[in-house]
């Protein structure tokens, strides 16, 4: 519900300076630097202290499996143990001795799912206006900022994504007020004391960028600059000439003055940081991504790409992926043109589908999302097999992410995160039962105590409750 | 095109209103919504817009058309219990926007009938995803009383309006505090001092003080306070499920439906023991604010074992647009069942909460939202189990007339099937 207003902000006095530049290098970083040479950036100074919970080496049989990767195993075996996936594979897969063995007989497994289009943290509930920490809405562009200091551990919304959808990991974005919106962070969902415990070890970061009416309506009506569409683009690429004066700067090896925002976009210019763009309308991607070209850096994503079935073409050549919802539409002028069947249309076309949230109910059931949007394909007359939905959840994501060689599949050597579904999942009649995150139990529906309950809903009506 | 497109569209609804003939439905596993278990095999006879018989044995009149649904399933037409459908096209665009009239001073008396809008493209988005009738109700703003809803039905012609002014709508949860003033004692006062103005105008004019609201609010409320008008009470957080029950006691004519209640399954006993009607958010399980603290999806499930009369709304969720998900709603209820400790609905309970117990809910129960003899002749024939994602409506039938399934989503689907231009621009391909 409270998705699509994620770009409403506050009429409130614009009394912050935003990008105040700091000179001051990390101090591990510039010990061992040579004194004539500006201090190597340190590219990593709010590090993840996630570390994996402990879990028993445990094997499911006789259980239908989604690799997530288009494969489907009937009557197969998952092990996983050490918190990595051991094998995957038929009735005759071996299990080892003295390990936890589920029979999975009527039920399925999946890897854990995913969603690339998060506000859980940065939009937490209760939604109450103190809680508005998603959209830096004070410039039309803000890539100094990132998510992360904005995530708070303790929204409810990270348990039901986990007990009800499944999800094991999940990007945190900015909002769309802004064209760049900041750095998002790349989360496990599993509940910490700070948003450091909770950040993927080794995930890229990703700037989110955003097309179309929200940067120009929240600038606009404030008279400056942009207030139009051609307005954005030209903020976009006065700002990432800049970017590219700063990198060669930066690059040069002599003394430069930092600036946070401009790390940031130096980074998607040298590949470090993925682009995840808000995009809506067909035409707005294909001029993206000239000036995607004409800047030297590549779109990983469009988000809420609602036109992507137009240009499906285009996005395949360019090896962009589309977020999309299932059948979300109407709301506003830019989403009128959106159709339930935009994710067949692409997959259909061979190009990259990613069914996303932006939504803390639908992030609770995207794989019904999926489902409805696999079923409006079909009904098109496409084929598209269940576990190639179920890819929609998790591999893509995760390559879009840049975290597909670790998760977002059942391949031995993974991350052990995965769900058992009570049936197939592309069925309304489907719950998780158990989800593991980096092979440890952290849900399990018939046992009260292995969900989590955030600090927020301790000594609250419904503590601990099903939800 | 887009603009020619709604114009033949609308030329053809206004010039062809087909006439309602005798049509039979056989061969389905039949539901006739009330509840009861579905009949395989079952046969549906229609006349003249509505249902003459429905069931097992069923026998078919000489002139029917018949359609054999063998293999699918036949409902009554889904019915969304709460929602804002016809009042917009696209919400953030100002002039497409209906929902509400609070910027005029009036508050009780605004009427949504003349606002509904048949043309408008979320009603066919929705026809063709089984919905046949809808709850409309207006949306507050600037008052505790949005004022007058009515009940629609989703055929393809110019005449939507089912009944005008089948309800007054009032917050009386947070939404309803922000309203009145910034409390829900300012609230309360508001609702008690609103009703006693609109008593005092009945009474006579010279009592009446005007600033408070206005004659015609005043008029409006008279059908509420007579109980010939039901009062539909936005709450959501226990203690204002509570104090409203209070108020009904105050006003035993007022012929109350409590709409949200997420917390209802705090206080469900007392809600049974009112016997007061509930159309609920099927799935809301987060504090999205303090007055949801307690929200589950068991919500409805635990209300319905405490005895409340409770069914689906989709209350300010998306309620312009997608009504659409009412039957994935309905089912997530029924997937509860095979969660360890939650509350679900059974099927049969879950297909009542959308057809037959929203039309109960506001006393109209006996026309709409179930396949019995005297019903309107809302009918969908369904590929499948209607509650499952997979499956979709391949006949719909509204007030006896078979529909038209199209919408403005599938000619830009068939347009970009192949994304790829031809010969000419896609511009010429329609």
């Amino acid at each position: 519900m409270t998705g699509r207003f994620r770009w409403s902000i506050l009429a409130a006095p614009l009394a912050l300076i935003a990008c105040s530049n700091t000179s001051e290098a990390p101090k591990s970083a510039s010990a061992d630097a040579p004194a004539e040479k500006p201090a190597k950036l340190n590219k990593d100074p709010y590090p993840s202290t996630y570390k994996p919970y402990p879990g028993v080496a445990t094997a499911i049989r006789n259980v239908t499996i989604f690799d997530g990767e288009g494969g489907r195993i009937d009557n197969g075996v998952v092990f996983f143990a050490g918190d990595k996936i051991q094998s995957v594979g038929g009735p005759d897969t071996p299990i080892p001795a003295d390990v936890a063995v589920f029979d999975g007989n009527g039920k399925f497994v999946t890897p854990g799912i995913i969603d690339i289009h998060s506000h859980l943290g940065d939009y937490p509930t209760p939604s109450v206006d103190a809680h508005d920490d998603g959209n830096e809405a004070t410039s039309p562009t803000t890539p100094e900022v990132w998510a992360e200091h904005s995530v708070w551990p303790q929204d409810p919304g990270f348990s039901r994504a986990l007990a009800n959808g499944g999800i094991t990991t999940l990007q945190i974005l900015p909002g769309s007020a802004n064209l760049m919106g900041g750095r998002s962070v790349v989360l496990k969902n599993v509940y910490a004391r700070t948003v450091q415990g909770m950040k993927f070890p080794g995930a890229p970061y990703g700037l989110k960028m955003a097309c179309g009416e929200n940067p120009k309506r929240v600038y606009g009506a404030r008279g400056r600059m942009p207030s139009t569409r051609m307005g954005n683009l030209a903020v976009n690429r006065q700002t990432w000439i800049k970017a590219q004066e700063y990198r060669k700067k930066r690059d040069s090896g002599k003394d430069y003055t930092r600036d946070i925002g401009m790390e940031t976009l130096a980074g998607v210019l040298d590949g470090d940081i993925t682009i995840q763009n808000h995009c809506y309308r067909a035409d707005e991607m294909a001029i993206v991504l000239d000036m995607a070209k004409e800047f030297g850096y590549k779109v990983s994503t469009f988000h809420h790409a609602v036109e992507s079935y137009k240009i499906a073409d285009l996005l395949r050549e360019n090896g962009v992926c589309s977020a999309v919802w299932a059948d979300w539409w109407g709301f506003k002028m830019e989403a009128y043109d959106a159709i339930p069947e935009n994710a067949g249309i692409l997959q259909n076309a061979g190009a990259c589908v990613i069914i996303h949230s932006d939504d803390e109910n639908q992030i609770q059931r995207l794989n019904q999302e999926a489902a409805k949007a696999l079923s409006d394909a079909r009904r098109m007359g496409f084929q598209i097999s269940d576990a190639d939905a179920i890819r929609w959840l998790t591999y893509n994501p995760a390559k879009a992410m840049g975290i597909d060689k670790m998760t977002g599949s059942l391949k031995p050597g993974k991350m052990a995160d995965l769900v058992l579904w009570n049936g197939n999942p592309l069925s309304v009649y489907s719950r998780p039962e158990k989800v593991w995150v980096d092979g440890a139990l952290l849900f399990d529906a018939a046992d009260a105590k292995r969900r989590p309950v955030s600090d927020f809903e301790l000594g609250q009506p419904g503590e601990g409750d099903v939800k | 095109m887009r603009h020619l497109l709604f114009a033949a569209a609308a030329l053809a609804a206004l010039a062809s209103p087909a006439s309602a003939e005798t049509i039979a439905i056989t061969g389905g596993k039949l539901v006739i919504g009330d509840g009861s278990a579905p009949i395989e095999g079952g046969t549906v006879v229609i006349r003249d817009g509505n249902v003459v018989a429905a069931g097992a044995g069923v026998a078919i009149p000489a002139n029917a058309r018949t359609i054999d649904a063998s293999g699918k399933w036949v409902t009554p037409g889904v019915f969304a219990g709460f929602s804002r459908l016809g009042l917009s096209e696209v919400d953030a665009v100002n002039g497409t926007n209906d929902k509400s009239g609070g910027k005029s001073g009036f508050s009780a008396a605004i009427d949504v009938a003349p606002a509904i809008d048949p043309f408008r493209s979320p009603i066919a988005v929705n026809r063709s995803a089984g919905v046949t009738r809808a709850v409309v109700a207006p949306e507050a703003a600037g008052n505790i009383f949005a004022g007058q809803g009515a009940v629609m039905d989703l055929g393809s012609d110019s005449d939507a309006v089912t009944k005008a002014r089948v309800f007054q709508f009032v917050e009386l949860g947070e939404n309803g505090a922000a309203a009145a003033g910034g409390s829900r004692s300012s609230s309360h006062l508001l609702f008690r001092a609103m009703l006693r103005e609109a008593q005092d105008y009945a009474t006579g004019r010279n009592a009446f003080d005007d600033e408070l609201l206005r004659a015609e609010d005043a008029k409006a409320l008279q059908a509420v306070l007579r109980g010939e008008q039901r009062l539909l009470v936005r709450v959501e957080a226990a203690n204002d499920i509570l104090r409203v029950l209070e108020l009904k006691r105050d006003y035993p004519a007022i012929k109350m439906v409590l709409v949200g209640v997420s917390e209802g399954w705090r206080v469900a006993d007392r809600i049974a023991a009112a016997g007061v009607p509930v159309i609920a958010s099927a799935l809301n399980d987060l504090p999205a604010t303090f007055e949801l603290l307690g929200a589950t999806q068991s919500n409805i499930g635990r209300m319905k074992d405490a005895g409340v009369k409770v069914s689906i709304g989709m209350i300010d969720d998306r309620d312009s647009h997608q009504l659409r998900y009412t039957t994935q709603y309905a089912g997530n209820l029924v997937s509860l069942q095979k969660v360890p400790r939650a509350t679900g609905l059974s099927w049969d309970e879950a297909f009542a909460a959308i057809s037959s117990g929203p039309a109960e809910a506001i006393g109209m129960g006996d026309r709409i939202g179930s396949l019995k003899a005297g019903r309107v002749g809302d009918v969908v024939v369904w590929d499948g189990d209607p509650l499952e994602l997979s499956s979709a409506p391949v006949a719909v039938f509204v007030d006896g007339v078979e529909q038209p399934l199209g919408n403005r989503q599938n000619r830009l689907r068939d347009r970009y099937r192949t994304p790829q231009e031809g010969s000419l621009p896609k511009a010429y391909e329609h």
